[in-house]
């Protein structure tokens, strides 16, 4: 099916009443969780997993496509107004955003950040759109070996290239394909890392490690550094972008969109690169008497692109997640492991068996992106108060929600002994730096790639070789092995 | 990548190698632990689990080597410019999952997360605990009702939610 047949079919999907009801409630829901701090898109679609026994799969995943854009949109809101970045895309927001705030220039910063999300939204699911069948072409000739290769090439890019340093990543990553392979091995029936435990026969759930990184780690790391201190909310002001701010805006929102897509669509994923990709270009590309304007009193430029590239960056993610079941951020993994609970595997077969699922989803992200914008401007005011839920009850109030969301599945106190552990590990995670979407990847990613691994080694009678002689595979993983030594080879080569 | 190293051993960043260095080993214990399966030729159930568990091991490894020549925490600007740890903070949200875990069998889930909402703001810094006591039983029992009715799932019931549903006349789905 070629994109304008496929469109023609989920906008006809799409613009049903309960349909535009779960993108409406996704963008809401997305929204608040955006701008609330300590809350992200990954734990909200982990904690909302349930619906997946109630609801059926298309209205479902409206939802979460419209929790993911939502909670783009939200982060700024937050970046701007209290300085305080939720997610790593909006860290470079913060950097400009605040100061307009400060200089009561917050209502133009939102406006402009809300415009670009939209104008990159748009233009990264025309993307998806067009890009998205090409890659299924591509992906429909790739056997278990090269499937494999792209996965280990998707591992190092995601651990060791993005983030701090390369061993703290692959530590994230190995700790989370460890947990992926705890349960009963699929092939052989053998029990595996279970330490004769009855509960782990099954397996670690996706869930329960999703809530205590991102939410029992995070509130113990915050407890342990507490101290009584409210930041200051900016006052919103008026959001009305002046005719100048229009004319400094609309060149960094398209180059901020067609800089963050293709780094989306990229297996190494991420938001962090695009965004400050776009900060420096924005930076040398200003006009020369608004220069000054940088790191002084906020330049909208600043707040244009980078806004942009991470909304443009977060919807190319959704193509490699759709088209090969290659999730490169921790709510990619989760929404592949809300595929998983509907017994649909994404990849490849995807856009043919279920093309009416995939295409409504596509058609339900424009939908998504234009109630976003609709909804985002006039109600700032909305977002800016929930900013002023008081931190006491809403980590309170977070940790409710991280025993339902795991408690509540399985009625199991060794699941919430469980999820305190983790939670324990993930704090000392996040005090020594060690990435958390690595772990969530590698534990839902790893199963399937041992599965390719070991179809591969099948249907070359044991020969390991076969990854290195079929050319594809061997092309992806001399990918990996650059993408891991090519930067420390290029830093000793620069040092002489 | 040029860094400085203070000269020294990093005794914190030590633990977190050796760590990662015991969970390692215990990862190959439990992968040798896995019976040999004889039904599959090619490629068994033990191979996977045994790369993991020595990368793991090598990672750590690694970490313990980086800790020995100066650790990497000094880098990070976020310890450098940390507050004290806040004990009291961390000792009420300790205890706050603790009740949760050893009440929420005996009380049901209402209550038990209740108690652990008070000690969470408390440990945040809330003073008014009668308040939040209020405030966390509404919150319990409207996502209860809520999971119980909308989806299905029941979140352990326990004296609260059965009382409650006995005033109302209904039994427990």
């Amino acid at each position: 099916m070629n994109a304008f047949d496929g469109l023609s079919l989920g906008f006809s999907h799409a613009l049903t009443l309960s349909n535009l009801g779960w993108a409406l409630l996704g963008c809401f829901l997305g929204t608040a969780v955006g701008v609330l701090p300590g809350i992200g898109p990954a734990l909200t679609i982990a904690l909302l997993l349930p619906i997946t026994f109630q609801v059926e799969a298309t209205g479902a995943f409206i939802l979460f496509c419209g929790i993911f854009y939502g909670a783009m949109y939200g982060g700024s809101t937050t970046s701007i107004l209290l300085n305080t970045p939720g997610e790593s895309g909006s860290i470079i927001t913060a950097l400009e955003g605040a100061k307009m705030a400060r200089n009561g220039r917050a209502g133009p910063a939102l406006a402009t950040a809300a415009i670009g999300s939209f104008v990159a939204g748009t233009i990264g699911t025309l993307g998806i759109s067009f890009l998205g069948p090409v890659v299924v072409e591509f992906a429909l000739k790739l056997g278990p070996a090269e499937y494999f290769s792209l996965m280990v090439l998707c591992f190092v890019t995601v651990s060791a290239v993005l983030g701090g340093s390369a061993l703290r990543g692959l530590t994230s990553l190995a700790f989370g394909l460890l947990l992926g392979l705890v349960g009963i091995d699929l092939q052989s029936g053998q029990p595996r890392m279970t330490f004769g435990i009855p509960e782990l026969l099954d397996g670690v759930n996706v869930v329960l490690v999703a809530v205590a990184l991102f939410a029992v780690g995070e509130t113990l790391f915050l407890a342990w550094r507490h101290h009584d201190n409210q930041a200051v909310v900016r006052p919103v002001g008026s959001i009305m972008m002046s005719r100048d701010d229009w004319k400094r805006s609309w060149k960094p929102w398209l180059r901020g969109s067609f800089l963050g897509f293709p780094f989306g669509v990229m297996p190494a994923g991420g938001t962090e690169m695009p965004t400050m990709l776009s900060y420096y270009a924005e930076r040398k590309l200003v006009a020369p008497e608004h220069v000054h304007e940088f790191g002084t009193t906020g330049a909208i430029e600043g707040v244009a692109g980078p806004e942009a590239a991470n909304n443009a960056a977060a919807a190319g993610i959704l193509v490699p997640m759709l088209t090969l079941g290659l999730p490169t951020s921790a709510t990619a993994a989760i929404m592949l492991s809300a595929f998983q609970s509907y017994g649909i595997n994404p990849g490849p077969m995807l856009f043919e068996q279920q093309s009416a699922l995939v295409w409504t989803l596509i058609a339900s992200l424009y939908v998504a992106n234009i109630m976003l914008v609709v909804l985002n401007l006039p109600l700032v005011g909305l977002w800016a108060r929930i900013l002023k839920i008081p931190q006491p009850q809403l980590y309170a109030g977070i940790l409710v929600f991280a025993t339902i969301g795991t408690y509540g599945i399985s009625n199991s106190v060794v699941d919430l002994v469980l999820l305190y552990s983790i939670g324990f590990v993930a704090m000392f995670m996040r005090r020594f730096d060690f990435p958390t979407a690595p772990v969530v990847i590698g534990m839902i990613l790893g199963p399937m790639a041992e599965q390719a691994m070991r179809q591969a080694l099948t249907i070359s009678q044991g020969d390991w070789t076969a990854f290195v002689t079929r050319p594809g595979s061997a092309v992806l993983l001399g990918l990996a092995v650059l993408a891991l030594v090519g930067p420390r080879v290029w830093g000793m080569v620069r040092r002489g | 990548m040029p860094e400085m190293h203070p000269p020294g051993i990093d005794r914190t960043d030590l633990k977190v190698g050796g760590f990662v260095l015991a969970l390692g080993g215990l990862a190959l214990w439990q992968a040798a632990e896995i019976p040999a399966s004889p039904l599959y030729g090619q490629v068994g159930p033990k191979a996977v689990p045994y790369g993991v568990a020595a990368v793991l091991a090598l990672l750590g490894a690694g970490l313990v080597v980086q800790a020995l020549r100066g650790g990497w925490s000094h880098t990070l600007e976020e310890v450098r410019e940390a507050p004290p740890t806040n004990w009291r903070a961390l000792a009420l949200l300790v205890a706050g999952l603790l009740a949760n875990i050893v009440l929420i069998v005996p009380l049901g889930f209402c209550l038990a997360a209740s108690v652990q909402f008070v000690l969470v703001a408390a440990a945040f810094g809330s003073r008014r605990l009668g308040r939040d006591a209020v405030l966390a039983l509404v919150l319990t029992l409207t996502v209860w009702f809520g999971f119980v009715m909308l989806l299905g799932v029941n979140i352990g019931a326990g004296l609260l939610e059965g009382g409650i549903l006995r005033l109302l006349g209904q039994e427990l789905p």
